[in-house]
């Protein structure tokens, strides 16, 4: 990005009814992905001078033991109703997860799950890293996910959605095929960095159900409703131009009981319909980036 | 120049396991299963009893407490409402659905309502001690030395005033230090319902046990927080019942909904018919047993 400037210069402007036909595989028109993030939250993490990482006092009894029933409870739940009906994970994943849980990082590896980076932990924030810092992050979650896992990161969502100006140079410098961190399309687009390429898919914090739930304050049954809202409209355009659909999940959120049963009804719609091409994040790249 | 230090970058908690030792990890699908003495789901009901002083005060100001300048009519009665009130109506709706109950309680509760744990004690339901008032709240900037002497006077207080020494702690707003599990425990307690992560009893690494009263299932979230009605509320009830059921029946292990209500949100007039309603299908329902906080641990602990 142009650092200072006051457009960054992220990417181009192509307006949305005017754009070359994007085709799916089978003719679908519209990719959709799911991404779970499988996060790791520090009890006790260090201050940061930008950001506070819990509201209240350490132990934020509540918000870290409402994200850690993702890892004891309700991360095996939502990725039960995923393999049903047959959606693979794109992992957004906080690498240091490998090391404190793996048996959740092995289950999502076995159900064939896609791995990208979070950050080190979602307690831990990029503002204010230098380079060599931004650096020792990148290098530990493409050497972490390595090890735990044997695959090769393609991906990057910044840990709790925290940037420097060189975030998206650095990632596409060290060979990475997209970022989840910028919100202006609903297809994938090209992004402007310093060298290499680097594609930008459309994740979303709209259907995100960390928002459907906390700042729309919706309940299970409107959020699945709005899932499917989103999926039809999509679908549709799509027949223009490919678009793309993702859905941003929580388990410690989505997979509450009391939510879990609407949103398998959800998945269940998506999945009958037939225009979805049902998809991990690096294969939606690679079909766009065949297309340029 | 950068002005996070190196440290910020490495990480001398990482590693298998958690980074603290208050409790170990496990995967509840992976346990060895949970029978109950009926039924498959336990249906926990939880109600808070809380009196605000209109003097707010404690470590921090816990939810539902006094906002406007001093004095706060408003807020003060509100509150009170509940336990003049709201209170009386759940103790006759359980009664008429036939099921027990637990209820958390402030010391100022028993010493100023003894009806009100009269009836309760009457009825079969169980005290669970939740401090002295509401201002009675811990978090770790209180002096470990304060906090047991809190923790000491709620318990001597409740005892005295109801004649019952609770086994079962609920801090406000479930919020703990790193030294209030231990200090639940030197007081003797058995179990606390603060921590949210899990769907099944579990205990600590010192001993005590956690039953997960969870706080998005409550009242206080979805009708106070997210601004649902009281029916939008029973549905997620309903909707959470049937999910749990299923996966006990799948599962071959019980499973647990816990209800978190408080008197002056789900107690009011236009909102209560939506739990006796919801009691009554889930009374009839076979997979339900209704059971108090203490017989949910001690079924959970003849098996564990």
């Amino acid at each position: 990005m142009r650092e200072g400037a006051s457009d960054p210069g992220l990417y181009d402007y192509h307006p949305y009814n005017t754009r070359p036909k994007i085709t799916w595989p089978g003719g679908k028109s519209v990719a959709v992905w799911v991404a779970p993030n499988l996060e790791y939250y520090e009890i006790d993490p260090p201050v940061h001078p930008k950001r506070k990482a819990w509201p209240r006092p350490h132990p934020d009894v509540v918000g870290y033991g409402h994200r850690d029933h993702s890892n004891r409870v309700s991360h095996w739940r939502m990725a039960e109703v995923m393999s049903r009906h047959g959606f693979p994970g794109s992992v957004s994943l906080s690498v240091a997860l490998c090391q404190h849980h793996p048996e959740v990082v092995a289950d999502a590896a076995a159900r064939g799950w896609e791995f990208f980076s979070h950050g080190i932990y979602n307690t831990r924030y990029a503002y204010e890293m230098t380079e060599a810092q931004e650096r020792s992050i990148i290098e530990d979650s493409i050497r972490t996910v390595r090890d735990a896992t044997g695959q090769t990161i393609r991906g990057w969502l910044a840990p709790a959605l925290t940037h420097t100006p060189r975030t998206l140079d650095l990632i596409a410098e060290y060979g990475l095929d997209y970022t989840c961190d910028l919100y202006h399309d609903d297809q994938v687009q090209e992004v402007k960095v310093a060298k290499g390429q680097l594609a930008s898919i459309p994740y979303s914090l709209e259907v995100n159900d960390h928002y459907g739930f906390f700042v729309y304050n919706m309940s299970g049954r409107e959020y699945a409703e709005t899932l499917i809202r989103q999926f039809e409209r999509l679908a549709a355009e799509g027949e223009r131009s490919g678009t793309v659909m993702c859905i941003p999940l929580h388990a410690y959120l989505i997979g509450q009981p009391h939510r879990i049963g609407p949103f398998e009804e959800a998945l269940r719609h998506i999945a009958a319909d037939g225009r979805a091409w049902i998809a991990r994040a690096g294969e939606i790249v690679d079909a766009w980036r065949a297309q340029q | 120049m950068s002005s996070l230090p190196d440290s910020y970058t490495h990480y001398p908690k990482r590693r298998e396991g958690y980074d603290h030792d208050l409790y170990a990890w496990s995967n509840m699908h992976a346990r060895p299963p949970v029978a109950w003495p009926q039924g498959s789901v336990a249906v926990w009901l939880c109600v808070s009893l809380e009196w605000f002083p209109i003097l707010p005060g404690g470590a921090f100001t816990a939810p539902g407490h006094m906002v406007t300048p001093y004095p706060d009519y408003r807020h003060y009665t509100a509150r009170d409402y509940g336990n003049r009130v709201g209170a009386w109506r759940f103790l006759e709706a359980f009664a008429k659905a036939g099921v027990t109950a637990s209820f958390a309680a402030n010391a100022a509760i028993a010493e100023r309502y003894p009806e009100l744990i009269d009836a309760v004690i009457a009825g079969g339901h169980e005290i669970v001690a939740h401090s002295t008032d509401m201002n009675g709240t811990i978090d770790s900037t209180l002096d470990p030395a304060a906090e047991r002497a809190l923790v000491a006077e709620a318990m001597e207080r409740i005892e005295r005033a109801s004649g019952v020494r609770p086994t079962g702690w609920l801090s406000i707003a479930r919020q703990q230090s790193f030294a209030t599990l231990d200090i639940l425990e030197e007081q003797g307690l058995g179990y606390c319902c603060d921590w949210v992560n899990d769907e099944l009893p579990y205990r600590f690494t010192n001993g005590l046990v956690n039953l997960p009263l969870n706080h998005e299932l409550s009242d206080r979230q979805i009708i106070t927080v997210q601004q649902k009605s009281a029916d939008s509320w029973a549905e997620s009830m309903r909707d959470a019942f049937d999910w749990l059921a299923r996966e006990a029946k799948a599962s071959g292990g019980g499973r647990m909904l816990p209800i978190h209500l408080t008197p002056y949100i789900m107690g009011l007039p236009y909102r209560i018919g939506a739990l006796e309603c919801l009691l009554a299908d889930l009374a009839g329902r076979e997979e339900a047993w209704f059971a108090r906080g203490d017989q949910i641990v001690a079924a959970w602990e003849t098996k564990a």
